[in-house]
């Protein structure tokens, strides 16, 4: 059964149509592999899936129920990486970790969470535990980013240039992290230029949504809000 | 432990680890005090009219310069987008770091009013309706300047915006901060500003995370 789909959407950033009439579908275990140039609305899209903003029309929707209709059901759905990585400088990695961990775990008993340490472990960085954040590396953070995502149990992970500054070494263990996480049932969306290593991912590139009125025009940088 | 807890705790412990914070707050308030006497002279009769005023205007300003960093650092390095993403309300979210800055600066402020008080050689009648005024009225400050706090994300002179959007809403909470403790000190009763300034802040606590969430989704679209 497809759980997480998107019908006819089209995306308004700062006044002007960044993509237009974008169908996709997810099933479980599935994968979506965004493509496209640089300002054709990877990230954009991201975040019209995770909520962050609406889309001018068209719908975006889990098990058939537009996501806009109860936002707070939708976040337990997903886990979402965007470009910037919230690690606090004050406080240890294990306790960065442990806050992000604990919103999402107080009721929510289904599937086992990894502890902290484990997560850091898959992603290479388990004698990091007790480093502030202020001593990390670019590609540090990121790993302890996405060591967040394996802390609390999600359906869906969305994930924007989840390779962006890890070394290759990293790079594989996260390869084999999303590999996981499918054979659990798990879905991913992915936005990325790199080669992600995502075994029978749907590719979407962006490009063939373009408004057309827009394709002479220079378009906007993609870009955080 | 409930999202609110979660959040409230992160942010005093981020605010402790930091510490310097709320000492700053507290050492504006104290300064901007002390340059009265420095400037008007040392008169105790005007000093002792003056005091209320100056008192609460040194605490609306305090409150003020602390509250734009509320969700500022969330902001700039992705927690806030993140914490909008999880499964607990964004009005929840707001609530409780609106409480976790009243407890790193407004009760700090509290605590060190009477201290102020006696250096503005204000009579001893107005000192306990000096801090119930501050007790009820600054937790208003906190939640009134969130949604200020919410609304200059993104802007550049985001500072001098946030004054010009909060200061105006101060203005009750001023005014019957301050004449709470001029009627104590005539000899009056303080209880009916005293009850205004409960109202106010029974107005505020609901309405305003509510307007601080909406203000943040704005910004993060």
């Amino acid at each position: 059964m497809t759980r997480f789909t998107g019908t006819d959407v089209v995306c308004l950033r700062a006044e002007r149509i960044v993509f237009e009439g974008l169908d996709f579908a997810l099933d479980p275990a599935g994968a979506l592999m965004l493509r496209g140039a640089n300002g054709s609305g990877k990230s954009s899209l991201l975040r019209l899936m995770a909520g962050l903003g609406r889309p001018l029309s068209g719908t975006i929707a889990w098990d058939d129920a537009d996501i806009a209709d109860d936002p707070e059901a939708h976040n337990r759905h997903f886990h979402y990486v965007g470009h910037a990585d919230p690690v606090k400088p004050v406080l240890t990695v294990a306790e960065n970790l442990a806050f992000w961990a604990a919103l999402r775990a107080r009721d929510d008993s289904a599937g086992a969470a990894e502890t902290a340490g484990e997560a850091l472990e898959r992603l290479g960085i388990g004698h990091l535990a007790s480093v502030p954040g202020r001593f990390l590396s670019a590609g540090q953070k990121r790993r302890v980013n996405l060591a967040r995502v394996l802390t609390a149990p999600a359906d869906l992970w969305l994930l924007d240039e989840p390779q962006a500054a890890l070394d290759s070494q990293a790079s594989r263990r996260l390869e084999t992290a999303i590999a996981d996480h499918r054979r659990d049932g798990g879905m991913v969306v992915v936005a990325s230029h790199a080669e992600a290593g995502l075994k029978d991912a749907v590719t979407l590139d962006l490009g063939d949504f373009q408004a057309k009125l827009l394709e002479s025009t220079g378009m906007a940088e993609e870009s955080a809000p | 432990m409930s999202g609110f807890m979660l959040i409230l705790r992160r942010d005093l412990h981020l605010a402790f680890r930091q510490g310097m914070d709320s000492l700053m707050v507290v050492a504006f308030f104290v300064i901007a005090v002390v340059l009265f006497p420095l400037g008007v002279g040392p008169e105790p009769n005007i000093l002792a009219r003056i005091g209320p005023g100056v008192i609460w205007v040194a605490a609306l300003l305090a409150s003020m310069l602390s509250l734009e960093r509320l969700f500022q650092t969330d902001y700039e390095d992705g927690s806030l987008e993140l914490l909008a993403l999880q499964p607990v309300a964004l009005e929840v979210t707001v609530m409780a770091k609106v409480t976790a800055h009243w407890l790193t600066t407004g009760l700090p402020l509290i605590v060190a009013a009477p201290l102020l008080a006696v250096l503005m050689n204000m009579p001893a009648d107005g000192f306990w309706a000096l801090m119930a005024a501050l007790v009820i009225g600054t937790p208003s400050l906190s939640l009134i300047g969130a949604i200020g706090a919410a609304l200059i994300l993104g802007s550049r002179r985001g500072g001098i915006l946030l004054s010009l959007l909060v200061l105006p809403l101060y203005i009750p909470v001023l005014i019957f901060g301050v004449s709470a403790v001029d009627a104590a000190l005539g000899g009056f009763s303080a209880k009916p500003q005293l009850l205004i300034l409960s109202g106010l802040l029974v107005a505020a606590l609901p309405l305003c995370p509510w307007a601080g969430a909406a203000a943040l989704r704005q910004s993060m679209e």
